[in-house]
């Protein structure tokens, strides 16, 4: 049976600006996995780790947030905030014998539109190698 | 305020392993100022209780709420609006909100969510320091605001053991002589002089060591 892993993307407006602009077809073409699903915030320092936990609860096998450089950030310190969240989560899952790479931070330049869709094709390929994720009950 | 950390996720889960419904309980005090048993904090524990459930492949609810305080009973009593809603409460106040709990309804399972530390202050931004060890017989009208109780690693009380070097403390190089600070700060404040009064042996009996405190004001008991 083929398994394809359901990914959570999180990304500020200005990383993902660029991509998104392509539309769905032409994310596509340039090599957007289809199952990662991108979720646009104003700024990742919105971001609460009760939020990357949930999408793990509604049943993500991968997360990931894409936000500006940390020293780049349009809202000063959002994308070091968000940072920090998502190593809070590796912490908790770690804690619960999940793989703590199952959730990423990647740190990209505005309108890099290449290497934003390389962060998605980098946890689509890492979260197929590691299977589904233990919190679905699943026998990976 | 009184200083927390969420205990380890799995502490929790094998506290709460025959639950099937689960409060998760926070506090609006100091656990909410130190950012460990707040309405954050409170959705987070719930979110990795139920995420830790499911791992194991078991099925659990879990009810969210939060009190002004948990130390005080007038508070507790607000818990009766989640009666039927749970089978055991995670709270996460300090040991004193667990205590009420137990104290005041003597057949619900409370269990306690963080470990209380200490009773501090914030430092910086996500930094929490000891300040005071709450032991009953104040002495920093001698010392410059300073606590050697709480603050010197031995507890001296008539100033620095021979391990302070550079206005460092031997236990780690981390940590300020308290006692070089209670010195440099009588200075300052032109009180260097206090530095040579001798300090009498401690009664500690005000501590805790002489069993559980109280503390009766006469004239607010009706």
């Amino acid at each position: 049976m083929t398994y394809t892993p359901d990914i959570q993307a999180f990304c500020c407006h200005y990383t993902s600006q660029q991509t998104v602009a392509e539309g769905r077809e032409g994310m596509r073409e340039e090599g957007m996995p289809a199952n990662v699903t991108l979720n646009r915030l104003v700024c990742t320092g919105k971001l609460q780790v009760s939020t990357l936990l949930k999408a793990f609860e509604e049943g993500a096998d991968g997360v990931y947030v894409v936000g500006c450089p940390a020293d780049q950030c349009h809202n000063v310190k959002g994308s070091q905030r968000a940072a920090k969240r998502v190593n809070a989560i590796k912490k908790a899952l770690a804690e619960l014998a999940v793989e703590p790479e199952r959730i990423e931070m990647f740190h990209l330049e505005r309108g890099f539109h290449p290497e934003f869709i390389e962060a998605a094709q980098v946890m689509n390929k890492r979260i197929s190698a590691l299977g589904p994720c233990p919190f679905k009950g699943e026998t990976p | 305020m009184i200083i927390a950390e969420r205990k380890p996720i799995n502490e929790i889960l094998g506290m709460v392993r025959d639950a099937e419904k689960i409060l998760v309980l926070g506090c609006r005090g100091c656990v909410t100022v130190c950012s460990a048993g707040g309405d954050r904090e409170v959705e987070i524990l719930a979110s990795l209780i139920r995420l830790g459930m499911q791992k194991q492949g078991k099925k659990v609810e879990t009810v969210e709420g939060s009190l002004v305080r948990q130390c005080d009973k007038e508070y507790i009593d607000e818990i009766d609006q989640w009666t039927g809603q749970y089978d055991a409460i995670v709270s996460m106040a300090c040991g004193v909100g667990v205590n009420f709990i137990a104290n005041l309804r003597p057949t619900v399972k409370v269990y306690p969510g963080v470990n209380t530390s200490f009773l501090g202050g914030s430092a910086d931004q996500g930094v929490w320091t000891e300040q005071c060890a709450g032991c009953g017989n104040c002495v920093l009208h001698l010392t410059g605001g300073l606590c050697p109780v709480a603050r010197c690693a031995k507890s001296l009380m008539n100033g620095p053991c021979g391990g302070s070097v550079n206005g460092r403390c031997e236990i780690h190089q981390d940590v300020e002589c308290i006692w070089q600070s209670i010195h440099d700060r009588l200075g300052r404040i032109g009180n260097a002089d206090a530095m040579h009064t001798i300090a009498p042996i401690r009664d500690w009996s005000t501590a805790g060591h002489g069993g559980p405190r109280k503390v009766l004001r006469d004239d607010l008991t009706v």
